[in-house]
């Protein structure tokens, strides 16, 4: 078995342009091997637009990386078609498809070897196949999708296809029209006044008992806890090709080059966790790997 | 101005009593689900079994009104073939429509029963008309689902680029994420909509009476305290109250109801095909009273367009069984996001 290789998944956050640039500029001699770039959150964010993101997207590739451009996450107006018939429309990158519109578009280009993002709710061989007919070459698994559904989703398969496996961040939980950072600040949506930038990580949203529980992201609401799976790697190693490292705000760098080690033999996954936690932006959870609630810490048995 | 179709109305039936309550109050159609996770509202003491759903087609089609058949979460590798039964089901029980979620089951229902028609549920998450046309293109469904998200000029965007006819959301509960896209509950409590047909279940639910108020927990979360004024609401986790910066408020909705019959005359003149009334959770009564004052209010409007108004009463009826007693028109409206 090779060790599976290691990707950073889109930014999901907004920094400010320079943040940003020298955030990637850091990437490219980084640890990952796959870089996922684009704005998958909300329209309203451009401190790069698609121009830019292409011209980051040629530096990493110029750098070794394999760069995929991600789409958006939640499709609501023709401008939102218009970006995404360029995302598709450009050739020299793969293309993650977030939602139904982009596999349209892919599949009607007859693009190939497209990545089927974590929120096109892949949960069987049959639609798999057909994501497979359409032209994916990979998969990101959805989040809520446990290890063990995952291994009869692949034993199903008539083909196999390369897997993706969120393996470090907090979690994409949902995605909404409304924007409850704007809501936070008592802004509407469309003159939010960009309250997002300020907000390295998101805000975190706690109960009346002052737990930490979700993560505000404009549109899209996360979890609080940290999803890590290092303890984790030598169940999830066979099962996936790629693992996911999700970007923020601090130590991404650092966090990446743990994994390294890890997938090297250099460090026990058990010493790896132990370690990941100064880089952790809350508390760690594992649930879903394991067919719990998300929120939970399992023993990897 | 008059529409060129008939505007349907879809009724929610979560029992045979509800089914007959939506019929005989004047649905068009009326949605049901098997009694399993093959459809949203898996809930306890909810939905048809066998003999119900044979009872309440009968009484249904006796009447002119059809009955349509969520099969709406997403099946895994280990329980395909109960899906595939349960549309094998829906066929063999004359199911005027399913409404499907999952490529893959659309797939199936296409190959094995070429005359059923398919509905693309709300759980499809399809907010663009290329999504839909994928559908459409891929597996000849009829008609898709809207999710809560668009304003009304992107719905009538949607219609005017797609063969596929458009049901939009009219009353009831209002989720406030993306259908289909909301894993919320499956990280409080490990079942989710798409994967077990149920959001913030009721068996993960604790009410308890503290020296500071009523606190509804999910599963141990604390997603409110009711002080003695407060009605306490069922906890549905997007719609406590949450601390956000030193602040405690709703902070991703209040519990409340959609309610579009002002925005009526616009849905019309945008050229939806179909509204649809959220609750198949709800009671008999819920299902009579809504299912009359849309059935007003559609034929009113489909007789005289230009002299429509939303009558009081019809607002009166409709509050006292909305959530929290109080209603939004959600992302039809702009502000709202």
């Amino acid at each position: 078995m090779t060790a599976p290789r290691i990707a950073l998944g889109p930014l999901l956050y907004y920094w400010s342009r320079q943040a940003t640039l020298d955030f990637y500029a850091g990437i490219a001699d980084s640890a990952a091997d796959i870089v996922y770039l684009g704005e998958t959150v909300c329209s309203r964010r451009h401190e790069l637009r698609l121009e830019d993101w292409l011209d980051v997207a040629d530096l990493l590739a110029d750098a070794g990386k394999e760069v995929v451009l991600s789409t958006q996450s939640l499709i609501e107006s023709e401008s939102d078609l218009k970006t995404l018939r360029r995302i598709v429309g450009q050739e020299r990158h793969r293309v993650e498809a977030n939602e139904m519109s982009a596999v349209h578009l892919l599949a009607g280009a007859g693009r190939r070897g497209w990545v089927a993002g974590p929120a096109l709710n892949l949960f069987n061989p049959q639609t798999m196949a057909l994501m497979q007919a359409a032209g994916a070459g990979r998969w990101v698994v959805a989040p809520e999708m446990s290890g063990a559904a995952l291994a009869a989703l692949q034993a199903g398969l008539d083909q196999s296809i390369e897997t993706e496996v969120l393996a470090w961040g907090r979690l994409p939980l949902a995605h909404s029209a409304r924007c409850f950072t704007a809501r936070h600040f008592n802004l509407q949506k469309d003159t939010c006044e960009f309250r997002c930038l300020g907000l390295a990580d998101g805000l975190v949203l706690r109960t009346r008992e002052g737990e930490p529980f979700l993560t505000l992201n404009g549109v899209q609401t996360q979890s609080a806890r940290v999803h890590n799976l290092l303890a984790d790697l030598s169940q999830v190693a066979p099962r996936a090709q790629i693992l996911r490292i999700s970007p923020q705000g601090e130590h991404t760098l650092q966090v990446l080059d743990l994994f390294r080690s890890v997938l090297d033999g250099a460090v026990d996954p058990g010493e790896a966790f132990h370690r990941s936690h100064e880089w952790m932006i809350g508390e760690p959870c594992n649930g879903f790997w394991h067919g719990r609630p998300g929120l939970e810490l399992c023993q990897s048995s | 101005m008059t529409s060129k179709h008939r505007i349907e109305l879809v009724c929610p039936a979560g029992s045979l009593p509800a089914l007959k309550t939506a019929v005989d109050n004047g649905a068009d159609c009326v949605y049901v689900g098997f009694k399993d996770a093959t459809n949203a509202r898996n809930f306890t003491g909810l939905n048809f079994d066998a003999k119900a759903m044979r009872e309440g087609i009968n009484h249904a089609h006796a009447r002119g009104c059809k009955v349509l058949l969520a099969l709406n979460t997403y099946p895994q590798a280990d329980n395909w073939a109960d899906w595939t039964a349960a549309v094998d089901r829906a066929a063999d029980f004359g199911i005027d429509a399913v409404i499907l979620a999952d490529p893959g089951l659309m797939a199936y229902a296409r190959k094995t029963h070429p005359g059923l028609r398919l509905h693309l549920s709300v759980q499809g998450s399809a907010t663009s008309y290329e999504a839909i046309n994928y559908y459409y293109e891929q597996f000849g469904i009829q008609r898709a689902v809207l999710p809560r998200v668009l304003s009304l000029p992107q719905v009538e965007h949607v219609i005017a680029h797609t063969p596929v006819e458009i049901e939009v959301f009219g009353f009831g509960g209002l989720c406030v994420m993306v259908e289909g896209r909301c894993a919320l509950s499956a990280y409080a409590t490990g079942e989710s909509p798409n994967c077990n047909g149920a959001c913030s279940p009721g068996k993960h639910v604790r009410w308890e009476q503290t020296s500071q108020g009523m606190e509804t927990r999910l599963n141990g979360i604390l997603i409110d305290r009711f002080g003695e004024d407060e009605r306490a609401g069922y906890p549905t986790l997007c719609k406590g109250r949450f601390d956000v910066n030193g602040e405690t408020y709703y902070a991703i909705e209040e519990p409340t109801s959609l309610n579009t019959l002002e925005l009526l005359p616009e849905l019309v003149k945008a050229g939806i095909r179909a509204i649809k009334i959220e609750g198949r959770q709800r009671s008999p009564a819920y299902v009579a009273q809504v299912t009359r004052v849309w059935r007003a209010a559609l034929d009113r409007i489909q007789q005289d367009a230009t002299h429509f108004a939303v009558q009081p009463a019809w607002v009166a009826e409709l509050d006292k069984v909305s959530e929290g007693r109080s209603h939004t028109l959600g992302a039809y409206y702009r502000p709202w996001k």
